[in-house]
C-alpha cells in the first residue's frame, strides 16, 4: 500500500467512523423525529445542514470539473444553483413555515383540498428526487472506483451499499448533525486544496481574488484568466472567459430552470420546517447561502486553475514544436491511476508516443495540427467529473490533501443521497400511504415503509447510474428541471394566489412535468435507458430543436407551461371553498406558527 | 387584526419582494448574461467584469438581499404587530 492509500483510508474511515457515531447516538425513535428533527435547531446549524444537503457531488465532484472545460458557459451552475435561495427564502420558506406541515405534498394536497394533487405531488416529487440520486450515484461511483483502484461499476456497487446503510439508519435528527459534520469536513476539503493552488499559481492565498491576479509563473505580465484563455485557444479550444454553453438564451432558460428548481426541491424546502419560528425561516434561507457560496465562489477558481494545470501537464512545450507534447511513458502517477477507471483514456492516434490534446472539431485549428503531424485529439476520454478529485494531485499537493478531497466528495454525495431518500421515503410511507391509502397505518409500519421504500429507491437509482444521462451536475440539472416543471408553480401560486383552485394546480402540474419529461426522454431515453431516445429529425426535432433550448434548461419552459395552464384551467372552474381562501390570508401572516405537525 | 392592516400588511411585504426580485434578475441575468459582452470590455481586479458577475458577483448580491429581506420583513412584523 503507497503512502497515499494509507491517508485515504486513514482520512475517509475516521470521517465515515464520524458520521455512523452521530447517526447512532442521534437516532430517531418517532416518526417527527424522523421526518423534522423535532424543533429547535438554530437558523446558523440549520443553515449549515442545509448547505450539506445541497451540495451534493453535483456541487463538490462535477461543478468545477464542467466549469473547467465550459469556461464562462458553466456559470449557469454558479448563479443558478445560489439564486434560487432568493426565490426560496423570499417567495416560499416562511409561508411553509408558518403552514407547519412534515411534507411538501402535504401543503399541496391541504392548500388545493385535494388527495389528487397530493398524490400527483407526491408522483413529481418522486422523479425529480430519483433523477437527482442518480447523479449521486455518478458522483459516488467515481469516487469510489478511483479511491479503491478498480472500474467506475464496480465503484458504484459499494457506493450504493454504503449510502443504503447510512441512509437507512438515521431519519432527519441524525441527519442534521451529521450534516453539519459533513458541511466541515466538505468545505475544508474544497478549499484548502484551492488555497494551495492559488498560492502557487498566484501567490494569493484567497482563490476569489487569486482568479483574477497575475499569473506568477509567466513572468507577472499575464493575469491567470488571460494566460488561461492563450492556452486553450492555441490548442483550438473556446476561449474561457467568452465560451457560452449553447447559446445567450440557453443559458438565460438554463439559469432559470435551476433557480426555480432550487425553490421546487421537496428536501431543501423540507429544511425550513425544522426552525422554530417563521422569522427563522427566513434568516436559515441566508445562513445557508453563505455556507454554500464559501464553495461556489472558490469553484471557478478551482475549475480555471485545474484547467490550466491540466493542459500544462500535457502541452509541456511550444504548440507544434517535435518535443512540445509529453511522452505517454512519462505520464505522471495520477493519470495512470485513473486510466484504471476508464475516465481517463488515451489513444495514439499517429504513433509518436506523444500526447497531443487539441479541438480536433475546430476545423481551422485542424488543419493546422495536421501540418505537425498530429491526427487528432488523442485523449479520448476526459470526464468531467474526475477534475476536482484529480486536481490536487495534478497540482502536486502533499498526499494528506488528496486523501480529505476524497472524503470530501464523499460527505457531499453521502448527504445529500441521505436527504433525497428521506424525502423519497416520507413522500411514499406519510403521503401516500398513511395520507391516502392506509391511514390507520402504525407509527412504527409507517417508519418501516419508509425505510423499505428508501432501499428501492437505492437500487432503482443505482441501477440508472450505471449509464448517467449526464456528467453528475448535468444529470442533477434535469432533477432540478423536473421539481422547476411542477413543485415550484404550484407552491408559489398556492401563497400569492388566493384564488387557485385545485383543477389549475393538478392540471399544472401535470402539464409541466408532461412536457419536461418527454423532451428530456427525446433527448436522453426513456427512464434515461440507453437506446431509447426518439429525436425526429426529420420531422425538425433534432438535438435541442426548441429555440436551441437544451434538455437539461428546460425546466424554464416547463414551469412557463405550468403556469399557463394553472391559470386557464383555474379561471374557467370554480373558486377555492371560503376557508382555503382564509387559510391562505393565514399563511402569510408569521404570528400563531405552531410546531410543524402531520396528519 | 383588521382585514385593512392585513391588506396593507401584505402589500407592503409584496412591494418589498418585488424591489429585492427585480435586484435579483438585474445582477445575475442582466448583468451576468444579457449585458456580459459589453461589460467584459471593463477589468476590474483582473477579471472581465461581465464574466465577475457571473462568476463571483452576483452571489455575493444574493446573499445581501436574502439577509436584507430577512431584517426588512422583521421590521415590518413589528409595525404590524404580527411578529410572533
Amino acid at each position: 500500500m503507497s503512502n497515499l492509500d494509507i491517508w485515504t483510508y486513514a482520512v475517509v474511515g475516521s470521517t465515515f467512523a464520524l458520521y455512523i457515531g452521530i447517526a447512532i447516538w442521534a437516532r430517531a425513535g418517532t416518526t417527527g423525529e424522523f421526518y423534522v428533527a423535532g424543533k429547535g435547531v438554530h437558523p446558523v446549524a440549520n443553515g449549515m445542514a442545509t448547505a450539506a444537503d445541497w451540495m451534493s457531488a453535483a456541487s463538490f465532484i462535477s461543478m468545477a470539473g464542467l466549469i473547467a472545460f465550459n469556461g464562462y458557459g458553466a456559470s449557469v451552475f454558479l448563479m443558478g444553483w445560489t439564486g434560487g435561495y432568493v426565490l426560496l427564502a423570499l417567495l416560499l420558506a416562511p409561508y411553509l413555515r408558518k403552514f407547519g406541515k412534515f411534507t411538501v405534498p402535504e401543503f399541496i394536497g391541504d392548500r388545493y383540498y385535494s388527495q389528487t394533487a397530493r398524490i400527483v405531488a407526491v408522483i413529481c416529487l418522486i422523479l425529480a428526487s430519483i433523477t437527482y440520486v442518480i447523479g449521486q450515484m455518478k458522483g459516488i461511483g467515481v469516487a469510489f472506483s478511483r479511491f479503491l483502484e478498480t472500474s467506475y461499476d464496480m465503484g458504484l456497487y459499494i457506493g450504493m451499499g454504503i449510502v443504503a446503510i447510512y441512509a437507512v439508519l438515521g431519519g432527519m435528527k441524525g441527519i442534521t448533525y451529521t450534516q453539519i459534520a459533513q458541511y466541515v469536513v466538505l468545505i475544508l476539503a474544497y478549499t484548502i486544496p484551492a488555497i494551495f493552488i492559488s498560492l502557487t499559481l498566484t501567490g494569493i492565498p484567497v482563490p476569489q481574488i487569486g482568479l483574477g491576479a497575475n499569473y506568477l509563473p509567466s513572468d507577472g505580465s499575464l493575469t491567470l484568466l488571460g494566460k488561461l484563455d492563450q492556452v486553450v485557444t492555441d490548442l483550438g479550444f473556446k476561449e474561457y472567459t467568452t465560451q457560452v454553453m449553447g447559446s445567450s438564451l440557453n443559458m438565460f432558460v438554463y439559469t432559470l430552470s435551476l433557480m426555480i428548481g432550487t425553490a421546487g426541491l421537496p428536501h431543501v424546502i423540507i429544511r425550513f420546517f425544522t426552525v422554530p419560528k417563521v422569522a427563522d425561516a427566513r434568516y436559515s434561507a441566508g445562513w445557508a447561502l453563505v455556507f454554500i457560496a464559501i464553495l461556489y465562489t472558490t469553484a471557478p477558481a478551482v475549475g480555471a486553475m485545474a484547467r490550466l494545470n491540466f493542459m500544462d501537464t500535457i502541452q509541456v512545450g511550444p504548440v507544434g514544436a517535435e518535443d512540445g507534447n509529453l511522452l505517454y511513458a512519462d505520464r505522471p502517477e495520477w493519470f495512470k491511476k485513473w486510466e484504471t477507471t476508464g475516465l481517463l483514456a488515451w489513444e495514439d492516434k499517429n504513433d509518436d508516443g506523444r500526447i497531443q490534446y487539441y479541438d480536433d472539431a475546430n476545423p481551422e485549428f485542424a488543419e493546422k495540427a495536421e501540418s505537425f503531424g498530429w491526427k487528432g485529439n488523442e485523449m479520448v476520454n476526459v470526464d468531467r467529473d474526475i477534475m476536482v478529485l484529480a486536481n490536487p494531485e495534478i497540482a502536486g499537493l502533499p498526499n494528506w490533501v488528496i486523501a480529505l478531497v476524497v472524503a470530501g466528495g464523499l460527505a457531499a454525495a453521502l448527504s445529500t443521497a441521505a436527504g433525497l431518500l428521506l424525502a423519497i421515503s416520507s413522500a411514499i410511507s406519510h403521503d401516500l400511504l398513511k395520507g391516502v391509502f392506509v391511514p390507520t397505518i402504525s407509527e412504527k409500519s409507517e417508519l418501516w415503509a419508509g425505510r423499505i421504500s428508501m432501499l428501492l429507491a437505492i437500487i432503482v437509482a443505482g441501477y440508472l447510474g450505471l449509464n448517467p444521462p449526464g456528467f453528475a451536475a448535468g444529470t442533477v440539472a434535469i432533477a432540478f428541471g423536473l421539481a422547476a416543471s411542477s413543485i415550484f408553480p404550484v407552491l408559489m401560486m398556492g401563497i400569492f394566489m388566493k384564488k387557485m383552485n385545485k383543477a389549475g394546480a393538478i392540471a399544472g402540474m401535470l402539464a409541466g412535468i408532461t412536457v419536461t419529461l418527454l423532451y428530456v426522454f427525446q433527448h436522453k431515453g426513456i427512464f434515461f435507458v440507453p437506446g431509447t431516445s426518439f429525436l425526429m429529425p426529420e420531422l425538425g426535432m433534432g438535438p435541442d430543436w426548441f429555440f436551441g433550448i437544451s434538455p437539461n434548461a428546460f425546466g424554464a419552459v416547463g414551469a412557463l407551461v405550468n403556469f399557463i395552464v394553472a391559470f386557464i384551467v383555474g379561471g374557467i372552474t370554480a373558486a377555492p371553498p371560503d376557508n382555503i381562501q382564509h387559510l391562505v390570508e393565514d399563511v402569510r401572516v408569521p404570528r400563531g406558527a405552531g410546531e410543524a405537525t402531520g396528519h | 387584526m383588521t382585514p385593512e392592516n392585513r391588506a396593507a400588511y401584505w402589500k407592503a411585504n409584496v412591494r418589498l419582494l418585488v424591489i429585492l426580485l427585480f435586484i435579483w434578475f438585474v445582477v445575475s441575468y442582466g448583468l451576468g448574461i444579457i449585458l456580459v459582452e459589453p461589460l467584459n470590455s471593463v477589468q476590474i481586479g483582473g477579471y472581465p467584469l461581465g464574466f465577475w458577475f457571473a462568476q463571483q458577483g452576483s452571489i455575493y448580491v444574493f446573499l445581501v438581499l436574502i439577509f436584507v429581506y430577512a431584517s426588512s420583513m422583521n421590521r415590518l412584523d413589528k409595525k404590524f404587530d404580527v411578529h410572533e
